[in-house]
């Protein structure tokens, strides 16, 4: 029994609180799956761990559905005219596979299926401030799959991800079902992040301080704001495209007075914020395993945390460097190409400090680990293509080619996609109470960078010698470059397969998993695993940075010691 | 301060420790919500700039179709709807249960009011042909691309009027709940935060009417 001043959320101002030391149980009988069981408990749930769950489950399957299209485009790739399928069909898949990737996959990814289950753990909370908007938020995403898949069940859609009038307006296939479909998705990104800032602001346990925050918690903190400033934007674009389709109002219908460009304006107003919408998470894994895995505190925490905001704050003036070539003036293009170069600041200030903090660590390479250094490497590419493609004269001759593909998918997939299976593999035994074959696991990994790199590299080089993007075919001097493409891809493909296989495996006859495997002194995994259903049975005290591994573990598993909380 | 207190009063829900918490975490998600409306509507602001850049002459006819006598009414309508519904807060506050019912039917007849005017307006404009769109048939405009201000017209005030509708029954659900005596001075959540909310939706309206009826 011990005291600790410290300021709650709820008032800020210090207080002394009686404290002890509370050891999470290795062997929990009581978890977030044994209680409140059965199907129509899940679905009616209001537990933000198992509502994460669910997001997981939804995503997991519209990124095997995007995949599959992926797979299925990089085998038409194969020979320069027709392999297998029509060029219309083709058209379809790349339209799909995108929409489905960004919309589906990876928007949601990290902060609503990760992000839910780790941020009220992370914050001491028993849950997320609005437990049903939380829900609700889950079932308006199915909502908005169903309208997508009424799409595909009729006409399909081939605008491509990015609706572009006038083609959008004109085009006969589902355009109303998809964008429709992506509008209600857009509210169930906009409760996620209104319900994870409320949380940030009110919820925290006594003692996490705004300088005592998780690394991740201000990633996700920067992604609620980006969600709740820009999703209304591509909100109201889409319900104008839908009104130029229905009624001719000709907002952006040239032959009416009106301005396609704006359009672009508009739609990319959100869609660029929805980059780091995607990305900005996966850096809070990223500070969160490195730490964990070099034992050592961050470097540069305020520079990291920070910086999360700065690129949320600049992502919003940088839209008009996708539209360099759609006729801006040339004021604005040099303007936009500046801030593109200036996003890059906070950026590169992620990666030092994360580079910073593996110096004279005791680094430890489990798999949560490899998919950092895998990260690492492959965002600083897609980083830096970036940077090149924000320059005007490039950018005038790589626009529209495989080197913008090559580009987005570094940094989507190397970056985002990446981040999310280190933090899949890093909470996988808090959330499960298992543990998954490292050895497999690590197998994977490689089959991931090799097969990933093969897929992308080639694009780069047939991208900078004129290969536009979205061809259904090509000249013969690109073939050895597209071949070498999709049998990356099949790679890849292999490696996913492979992480579903061990991670299945791991439910049913992993290992259990200790609380803390990983001995990490982040709040989350002072609970035991998997978490029990109000995540703590003490309310969590906190006196030190949730990266002091100089400190002992027992000044991490403090809790306030009432009457109450003995009786449990 | 502990997130797991002994004694709840009934309508904190669990995760909160006190009443007070629960208050302005529900107002602050509010304030949250209120900001994406800004800025959602602030899309269709946008491209109010753009074409009233673009055609400043058309926009300065194209509000001489409006009527606004009618606009104006609608505007001290909304206000006076905002007061009552700022009145129904303070009543709650002074635990005063009768004021709070009788303020929050008043803003519900406001708002229907408003809603019955704006009725008026776009029935008017559909006798003369002025339809969103493809279905502009207008004569009496002589611009080229008149459509595009009624394009706008339509969206903002159509956007605008559905918010009121999803506020009439915001409102009614309160009042429902009013009835059923859920709230006090202690418990008024709902009530303020849609009471925000309200005020949102009339405060936009400030905006829309000088933007769309009283160009010079």
């Amino acid at each position: 029994m011990a005291t600790a001043e410290v300021s709650p959320a709820s008032t800020g101002t210090k207080k002394t609180f009686k404290v002890k030391r509370y050891i999470p149980s290795e062997n929990p009988k009581k978890t977030f799956f044994t209680e409140e069981r059965g199907l129509w408990a899940w679905l009616t749930t209001v537990d933000h761990k198992k509502i994460g769950l669910m997001y997981l489950g939804s995503v997991t399957f519209f990124f095997l559905l995007g995949g599959i299209l992926a797979l299925l485009l990089r085998t038409e790739l194969l020979t320069p005219a027709q392999t297998f399928i029509e060029a219309d069909t083709y058209n379809q898949f790349f339209t799909l596979h995108g929409a489905i990737m960004v919309f589906f996959v990876l928007v949601p990814s990290i902060p609503a299926a990760l992000g839910n289950f780790v941020l009220p753990m992370q914050l001491g909370a028993k849950d997320v401030a609005f437990p049903r908007l939380n829900l609700a938020s889950l079932y308006i995403y199915i909502i908005g799959a169903i309208f997508t898949f009424i799409a595909l069940a009729s006409n399909g859609l081939d605008t491509g991800w990015t609706f572009y009038t006038p083609y959008s307006t004109e085009s006969t296939s589902s355009v109303i079902w998809v964008t429709m479909g992506v509008f209600i998705l857009g509210f169930s990104s906009i409760l996620t992040g209104t319900n994870f800032i409320a949380t940030i602001h009110k919820l925290r346990a006594p003692g996490i301080t705004w300088s005592k925050l998780p690394l991740n918690i201000w990633a996700l903190y920067a992604t609620s704001i980006m969600q709740v400033l820009a999703t209304p934007v591509l909100a109201i674009t889409l319900l104008l495209l839908t009104m130029e389709r229905f009624l001719g109002i000709g907002i952006f219908d040239p032959s009416l007075g009106g301005d396609p460009v704006l359009f672009q304006h508009f739609f990319w107003f959100y869609s660029h914020p929805a980059v780091y919408i995607m990305i900005v998470p996966g850096f809070g894994i990223i500070s969160e395993v490195i730490t964990t895995f070099s034992k050592k505190h961050i470097f540069g925490y305020w520079a990291i945390a920070l910086s999360s905001l700065a690129i949320a704050f600049i992502g919003f003036l940088v839209w008009g460097h996708h539209m360099f070539t759609s006729g801006q003036s040339a004021v604005a293009t040099s303007v936009f190409s500046f801030l593109t170069f200036l996003v890059g600041i906070p950026t590169g200030i992620k990666i030092l400090n994360w580079v910073a903090t593996l110096y004279k660590g005791s680094i430890e390479m489990k798999t949560p680990m490899v998919y950092v250094f895998v990260f690492l490497f492959l965002f600083s590419i897609g980083g830096f293509t970036g940077i090149m493609l924000g320059a005007l004269s490039a950018d005038i001759h790589l626009h529209d080619t495989y080197y913008v593909v090559a580009h987005f998918h570094y940094v989507m997939m190397g970056g985002t996609l990446i981040a999310l299976l280190a933090g899949l593999h890093y909470w996988w035994p808090k959330m499960t109470g298992k543990m998954y074959n490292e050895f497999q696991a690590k197998i994977g990994a490689a089959l991931i960078f090799i097969g990933f790199n093969m897929t992308f590299l080639p694009q780069f080089i047939m991208g900078s010698q004129g290969m536009p993007r979205r061809y259904y075919n090509y000249i013969d001097q690109f073939t050895i470059f597209h071949q070498t493409s999709t049998i990356g891809s099949y790679i890849l493909g292999v490696g996913f397969l492979l992480i579903a296989y061990y991670l299945a495996k791991s439910l049913m006859s992993g290992e259990r998993a200790g609380s803390n495997p990983w001995g990490s002194r982040g709040l989350e995994w002072q609970s035991t695993s998997p978490p029990d259903l109000h995540n703590f049975d003490h309310t969590p005290v906190v006196i030190n940075g949730p990266y002091d591994y100089h400190k002992p573990m027992e000044e991490f598993q403090l809790g306030l010691a009432n009457a109450h909380d003995e009786k449990h | 301060m502990a997130n797991h207190s002994t004694s709840h009063p009934t309508h904190v829900q669990h995760h909160f420790v006190d009443s007070d918490q629960q208050f302005d975490t529900a107002k602050l998600g509010m304030w949250v919500f209120l900001v994406n409306e800004i800025l959602f509507f602030g899309g269709l602001f946008c491209a109010y700039i753009v074409y009233r850049a673009w055609y400043p002459e058309l926009f300065q006819m194209a509000a001489l179709e409006l009527n606004t006598f009618w606009g104006a009414v609608n505007t001290v309508v909304l206000i006076g709807s905002s007061l009552t519904v700022a009145m129904a807060i303070r009543s709650a506050q002074k635990n005063q249960m009768k004021g709070l019912k009788i303020n929050l039917l008043i803003t519900i007849a406001l708002a229907v009011v408003f809603m019955v005017i704006k009725g008026f307006e776009y029935a008017h404009k559909f006798e003369l042909g002025i339809f969103p769109g493809d279905f502009y048939t207008y004569e009496g405009l002589d611009h080229p691309q008149a459509n595009v201000f009624f394009g706008i017209y339509y969206m903002l005030t159509g956007v605008h009027a559905l918010h009121v509708l999803i506020g009439i029954g915001l409102i009614f659900w309160i009042y429902l709940r009013a009835r059923k005596g859920e709230f006090n001075s202690e418990y008024y959540t709902p009530v303020e935060i849609t009471g925000l909310y309200w005020h949102l939706v009339d405060l936009i309206w400030i905006f829309l009417f000088p933007l769309l009826y009283l160009i010079e």
